[in-house]
């Protein structure tokens, strides 16, 4: 076991068991700080969530036409097209970065016209591939009106309060994702004063927790932001970047990271690189999807609902 | 002048040429870096001071080459390269801007 599993308290073992799940959909909800898978997916959606929702959209990587996916744009179609049949309409959509996959023009305007489809407003944090364009302007022309720094904001929804950090700017030689000091300094000023019993959902595109420190999967500074969360009864961090479900509960906060819908990424370690993954073509639509998550009054704990293109 | 001589001053020439042009790819060699699995090969890269390097991507996922306040190159998609010269000796630590856990160095001497 190494160093970071320690701190985490979660064995790679678990977090492995963990991984057993990503290729199902499987609705969590977690009662005293223990998560518990209630079904598969196509029985969870049988029952109309109670409450608020929203919904998790992450990785698309318009652009992406290599082995492991020639058709990331068709994926993302697909994935839209599941949204928009939905029984129950979220409230908003997050996008946890990747929009792109070179920070192209033409990649952001394909994008906008499928997201769009879906017909609710979408909140975008940024992912390293959408800041990758010479001048790094083009995802801050489109989606950076109203927020700050690189493009962090926070907005309040249904008595929820929604943090966007962007942890893919100014990363530095060996390190993992990246939150910097004028960022944390917002993020402190951002939580001062707000009551502890608010609900807190902060989003990124880089895990915020040590996922895999050799792959670059975390965050350099990420620990400093939990800090500021501590004193709150219910936080939940929602990333990407990592193209696979991963979730672990520590204390007051649930972690948790979505599929993509352009290409799955091996299990940290169970590969040479951190590289799409090729997988057989049936088997590919059940490693990518979306998650939705509901949030009930009253509860600690915000029931998320992994869902695959195909499971 | 025989024909037998002008073709031995011809050779000689050649030689002379052939050799010339070994010595200035000593001076000025180019060597490859590839980039494969997320990783820099070979990380650690000793080179003559004006030799050009050229990173070449073969992954699927695209990468950069920065070595801070020394060169930067653009973002390098699937069989992309990127060259630098060096003209001055030094230790040049780089890493990719995307995934700053790849790094490798450059030495020029």
């Amino acid at each position: 076991m190494s160093d970071h599993d320690h701190h985490d308290g979660v064995s790679r073992r678990k977090m492995l068991e963990c991984m057993t799940w990503a290729g199902t959909g499987v609705l969590w909800t977690v009662s005293g700080g223990v998560p518990r898978a209630l079904g598969l997916v196509g029985e969870a959606q049988a029952a109309e969530p109670v409450g608020f929702s929203f919904l998790q959209i992450s990785d698309s990587h318009v652009g992406f036409s290599k082995p492991a996916n020639p058709n990331a744009i068709g994926t993302l179609e697909e994935a839209i097209g599941k949204i928009k049949a939905m029984p129950t309409k979220p409230s908003f959509m997050i996008h946890t970065g990747d929009i792109t996959h070179l920070a192209k023009a033409a990649e952001f305007d394909d994008a906008e016209r499928i997201i769009s489809q879906a017909k609710l407003d979408v909140h975008y944090v940024p992912g390293e591939h959408d800041m990758i364009d010479e001048e790094i302007k083009l995802y801050r022309e489109r989606y950076g009106r109203g927020t700050k720094g690189a493009g962090w904001y926070s907005f309040d929804a249904n008595g929820v309060h929604f943090i966007g950090l962007v942890n893919v700017v100014d990363l530095k030689a060996g390190g993992l994702g990246n939150l910097g000091a004028d960022q944390l300094e917002w993020l402190e000023d951002d939580l001062r004063g707000r009551s502890t019993s608010t609900p807190i959902v902060v989003f990124a595109h880089i895990p915020l927790w040590t996922v895999y420190p050799e792959w670059g999967w975390g965050t350099a500074d990420g620990a400093r932001a939990l800090d500021y969360l501590k004193g709150f009864g219910s936080v939940t961090v929602l990333n990407g970047h990592i193209h696979q479900v991963m979730q672990k509960v520590e204390g007051n906060v649930t972690f948790h990271t979505a599929r993509s819908t352009a290409f799955p990424q091996p299990a940290p370690g169970t590969a040479p690189s951190p590289g799409p993954m090729k997988v057989a073509d049936d088997k590919l639509r059940s490693l990518l999807g979306t998650a939705s998550i509901v949030f009930k009054p009253g509860q600690q704990r915000l029931a998320i609902i992994d869902t695959p293109l195909q499971s | 002048m025989t024909i037998a001589t002008i073709r031995h001053l011809a050779i000689r020439c050649a030689v002379a040429a052939f050799m010339a042009s070994q010595i200035s790819a000593v001076r000025c060699e180019t060597v490859s870096v590839t980039i494969d699995n997320f990783t820099f090969a070979p990380a650690q890269l000793t080179v003559k001071v004006g030799s050009t390097v050229t990173w070449t991507n073969h992954d699927d996922i695209p990468h950069t080459v920065v070595s801070a306040g020394k060169f930067k190159s653009k973002t390098l998609d699937t069989d992309d390269s990127y060259s630098f010269t060096f003209a001055t000796a030094g230790d040049y630590k780089y890493f990719c801007s995307l995934h700053p856990h790849m790094t490798g160095t450059i030495k020029v001497e």
